[in-house]
């Protein structure tokens, strides 16, 4: 893996540029030089460049995140720009992590982005994961949420759950052992013989922007330490109302990962992963 | 009686949880439920009952991402 180019000869020294560049941040009291340097030091992990992976890795690239770490198996597809903004006109039919380096790295050179253009799954999740330090949801179906949730359990990672449909989104924070996991207030992914397909449900591009820059909010309050965290609250934002909702939720003992007498004790495929996204019932 | 039902205020029937949600045409596979705080396990929505002021929240998935 790349050294991240903040290093020079071991130690960590802003050159002039860079603090000309991240000036803003070290005018910030809590964030300061010091805060600076652990968002240098810093990995981030974007499961999905996508929706809201493309918010996230912009804002964190800006921020002078040190590592972006990019998964995604897709190419760019026309119907992505309409919330992707991570990828251009001119990338449809490339590979989304290639894209994203090139914007990443267009945006900031100091970060180093890694690139993994394969599925996430239950065989290289944890391998990944372990070269991170917070680990940020952007996949589009169930099966995967869930396999992000327990691979990030297993490997002891806080994980910044996203979710968005049509015109509503969901943000939480997870810090394994410690806060109410995805498993402890969904069990399980939606049975597939319910489930729409989210190209079919649709999604305001917009929303993709709330939700991703909140998790890459909650990415760099983790590294830097301050503030409070997301943890055992579900945030709901619906882009009709423009309102924000605050959904308390608690770990649940009975939780088949992280209760106290599990039943999942090894990573999972949790389903179908092109069985698509659940749909409220328009009712 | 009243609850409330993600926030708001409203008038339901005496009964159990299932029963609310039936009311409210909805699938339970498709939601999680919450009465004060806590989630309910599904084989329990029917024989919850609801009281009073409970706070109930209907949590949908919201899968998207991409």
């Amino acid at each position: 893996m790349a050294e991240s180019q903040w290093l020079v000869s071991g130690k960590m020294e802003f050159t002039e540029e860079q603090i000309n560049r991240y000036s803003r941040h070290i005018l910030l009291p809590e964030v300061g030089g010091k805060g600076q340097k652990k968002i240098a030091k810093s990995r981030i992990l974007l499961v999905g460049a996508g929706g809201l992976g493309s918010p996230a890795a912009l804002y964190l690239a800006a921020a002078g995140v040190g590592t972006i770490g990019l998964i995604d198996s897709d190419v760019v597809d026309l119907t992505n720009l309409q919330r992707q903004v991570l990828h251009h006109t001119p990338d449809v039919g490339r590979p989304k992590v290639l894209s994203g380096k090139e914007k990443i790295q267009a945006l900031n050179p100091d970060v180093s982005v890694s690139m993994y253009e394969e599925r996430l799954t239950a065989g290289n999740a944890l391998k990944i994961f372990g070269d991170y330090d917070v680990v940020i949801d952007g996949v589009d179906n169930f099966p995967a949420k869930f396999l992000i949730n327990d691979a990030c359990f297993f490997a002891g990672k806080p994980l910044v759950h996203g979710g968005i449909l049509r015109f509503e989104g969901r943000v939480t924070t997870i810090i394994p052992k410690k806060s109410a996991c995805y498993r402890c207030v969904f069990k399980a992914p939606p049975p597939p013989g319910l489930v729409a397909s989210c190209q079919e449900a649709g999604v305001i591009g917009v929303l993709a922007g709330i939700i991703g820059t909140i998790q890459a909010t909650e990415a760099l309050k983790l590294v830097l330490g301050i503030g409070r965290p997301l943890t055992d609250r579900l945030l709901d934002f619906d882009a009709r109302k423009t309102q924000f909702r605050e959904i308390k939720v608690r770990r649940n003992q009975n939780c088949a990962l992280c209760g106290e007498h599990p039943t999942i004790t090894e990573l999972f495929d949790d389903g179908d992963p092109y069985a698509g996204c659940a749909m409220r019932p328009s009712a | 009686m009243q609850v409330k039902i993600n926030g708001k205020p409203e008038e339901v029937q005496n009964g159990t949880v299932l029963d609310l949600l039936k009311t409210k045409n909805i699938e339970p596979q498709m939601v999680a439920v919450e009465v004060n705080d806590k989630v309910l396990d599904r084989d329990h929505l029917a024989t919850t009952h609801l009281n009073e002021g409970d706070h109930v929240e209907f949590l949908f998935y919201m899968g998207g991402g991409r």
